[in-house]
């Protein structure tokens, strides 16, 4: 490293990152505590020239609410569900990408395309697709005119339409519809990272393995995923820290009433950044109180995969 | 060893090795199979949203959707375009993108030469600092944002006070460009990629050039910046389908006709993706919005998957 004679030129340098920085990273961190730690806080309460008390009221106040009960416990699911089907599918479909060799830069390029769309977008056509067109569902006088094209194609397996994001549908239904678009949408990423690592696994010990007459799945489970795993546990860090941070694949769908029409906060699809944003223009505690738990959730999250993979990890 | 024996032992080996072949023909049989299908999945709801694009809507409300056209039209992407008024927005989000790519490029490059080449106390320290912000999820940061650019300094406060028009408007930055493009600027991740990539080059010719009576300035223009040209790419890619990707800030600052860009636009455009909507128009508008993005994939692919693999965020 050069020993510079002007110091100052660094510091000139740095100047317009730091502003910047000290604007719109270093002062939101002090206030969203600040404000998070000040009892019922808003903007309306600091115009009208009201104090607040220092306490954890926002906290208790936000964990009682059953509005952010509904979105921790559906941001949960999603993580819970979404990260590893993604990582399991994106896993063998990486290891079968790997073993062929015709086709395979262009089967490559197809399982990222997903990764290229704009989620918004892209769940308005995952909406259309589930989509039912009609009118009164669940009623006697139900009125259906197309059952949309997922809905077609179960019933050419002979099963039964189901009613997937309409008026009237089970959270179940809604929360199956996320899952799916939120795998697809999650797979390019994980397949990207989990072949490159493939890629440059050294083939000597396949060759030994061959050599042992091991079978495939055992060299699958002992050798592959082992020496993969400092991959595996970067793409389930990311999936998790993706998954708690789920809000605009939502909205794609659903728009912004995150839920299907008819359904209330206690019932809808909302998640905990969604909390967030309902909050944030006129409850800033709450918001403030709502982001640091979820800072704290992903803290946690990540530290417990590291600690694990730490112990599991073969390099 | 009999001769009669001797020809048992290798009809045997012929026999396991033509087992093997076939073995491994079915394997690849299989793994095609899967990947092919796999494939298909993925592709469907891009081939949907094109087929439906170019239906009559009363041939989309048919019972049984059609697979392909039996008529194909081309009005909707007309009406799709003046619906969402995608003109404006498409030049909106153009010029955020742009401008805000240009910014941010001149930031990270001086500011990561400034990490990697030159010496100024607390370097380290503040590095370290920088990279633990990237911990935080960004929704912690929005809640005082939006503060800091509704009233910038308390600028418009004060503007009220004293009655001042100039002072307001150098406060409250809503729905104005500035608001979309300055708090986005500095990404400590870009910075980080940058610094690695600028370490990478050889100390020799930094203290050559110094020799020689370079400028630092020149010295960045003409040896740094052409090394690292390939990591500057990536950034600009990402930086602009940010831009392009992005939904939550604009849609809570600048949501006017005059700054709406392009996601928010499309998603205020057709509020409703369930029921009896045009779904058809809607297709339109999505394919529209997504033709740009894949484009730049088709044409840029390797800098964008080199850049995504290193990153784990989308955008």
């Amino acid at each position: 490293m050069v020993g510079s004679k002007h110091p100052w030129k660094a510091w000139l340098y740095l100047s317009p990152a730091i502003i910047l920085l000290l604007i719109f990273t270093v002062w939101p961190i002090i206030n969203t505590v600040r404000m998070a730690f000040l009892e019922g806080y808003n903007s309306m309460a600091v115009a009208g020239g009201a104090k607040f008390e220092i306490g954890i009221s926002n906290f208790t106040n936000v964990i009682k609410y059953k509005g952010f009960i509904n979105c921790l416990t559906n941001t949960m699911l999603l993580c819970v569900l979404t990260v590893p089907i993604s990582t399991i599918l994106a896993l063998v479909i990486s290891v079968c990408l790997n073993a062929i060799k015709p086709l395979r830069r262009m089967l490559q390029t197809i399982f990222f395309l997903p990764y290229v769309t704009n989620s918004i977008a892209i769940g308005m056509v995952f909406a259309a697709m589930f989509n039912m067109v009609g009118n009164n569902f669940g009623r006697p006088n139900e009125i259906l005119i197309t059952a949309g094209i997922i809905n077609n194609i179960i019933e050419f397996f002979g099963g039964e339409a189901i009613n997937w994001i309409n008026v009237g549908s089970t959270k179940l239904a809604n929360m199956t519809v996320m899952v799916i678009y939120i795998v697809w949408n999650a797979l390019p990423f994980k397949i990207l990272v989990l072949l490159g690592g493939l890629q440059s696994v050294n083939k000597q010990y396949y060759d030994a393995a061959k050599v042992d007459g091991t079978s495939r799945f055992r060299t699958f489970t002992r050798i592959t995923v082992p020496l993969l795993s400092p991959m595996i546990t970067y793409v389930v860090i990311t999936g998790f820290i993706g998954g708690f941070k789920e809000y605009s694949s939502i909205v794609g769908i659903f728009g912004e009433k995150m839920g299907p029409p008819g359904t209330n906060q206690s019932t809808n699809l909302n998640t905990m950044v969604g909390f967030i944003y309902d909050n944030l223009t006129n409850q800033q505690g709450r918001a403030s109180a709502a982001a640091l738990i979820l800072f704290g959730i992903i803290f946690v999250v990540t530290m417990l995969n590291l600690h694990i993979s730490k112990k599991n990890t073969h390099y | 060893m009999t001769d009669q024996k001797f020809l048992v032992f290798e009809k045997n080996i012929e026999r396991e090795k033509s087992r093997q072949r076939v073995m491994r023909i079915l394997v690849q049989v299989f793994l095609y199979l899967f990947l092919i299908i796999m494939a298909l999945i993925i592709v469907f709801p891009f081939y949907f949203m094109l087929i439906s694009s170019v239906k009559e809507l009363a041939e989309y409300r048919l019972p049984q959707q059609t697979l392909w056209p039996n008529k194909i039209v081309f009005h909707n992407y007309v009406e799709a375009f003046h619906t969402a008024n995608l003109g404006t927005l498409f030049s909106n989000t153009l010029y955020v993108g742009l401008v805000s790519t240009a910014l941010s490029l001149v930031i990270t490059v001086i500011t990561a030469f400034a990490f990697a080449r030159l010496e100024f106390k607390g370097k380290n320290a503040m590095f370290a600092a920088l990279l633990a912000t990237m911990m935080i999820p960004g929704e912690l940061f929005t809640i005082t944002n939006y503060q800091t650019v509704s009233d910038f300094l308390g600028f418009r406060t004060l503007g009220r006070e004293l009655g001042s028009g100039d002072l307001i408007a150098m406060g409250d930055w809503k729905n104005t460009f500035t608001v979309l493009i300055v708090p986005f600027l500095v990404s400590v991740f870009y910075i980080y990629l940058l610094r690695q990539n600028f370490l990478q080059i050889p100390n020799e010719l930094y203290l050559a050039a110094k020799v020689d009576g370079t400028s630092d300035i020149k010295y960045l223009w003409k040896v740094m910046i052409p090394l690292a040209l390939p990591t500057l790419i990536s950034i600009t890619i990402l930086k602009m389908m940010g831009a392009w990707n992005s939904y939550m800030w604009p849609q809570l600052v600048a949501n006017d006709e005059a700054h709406r860009l392009i996601t928010n636009g499309l998603r205020n455009a057709f509020t409703t993706t369930s029921g009896d909507v045009n779904i058809p128009v809607q297709m339109a508008a999505v394919a529209i919005v997504s033709a740009p993005l894949f484009l730049v994939f088709i044409f840029l692919r390797k800098y964008i998957m080199k850049g995504v693999s290193r990153s784990g965020i989308k955008g």
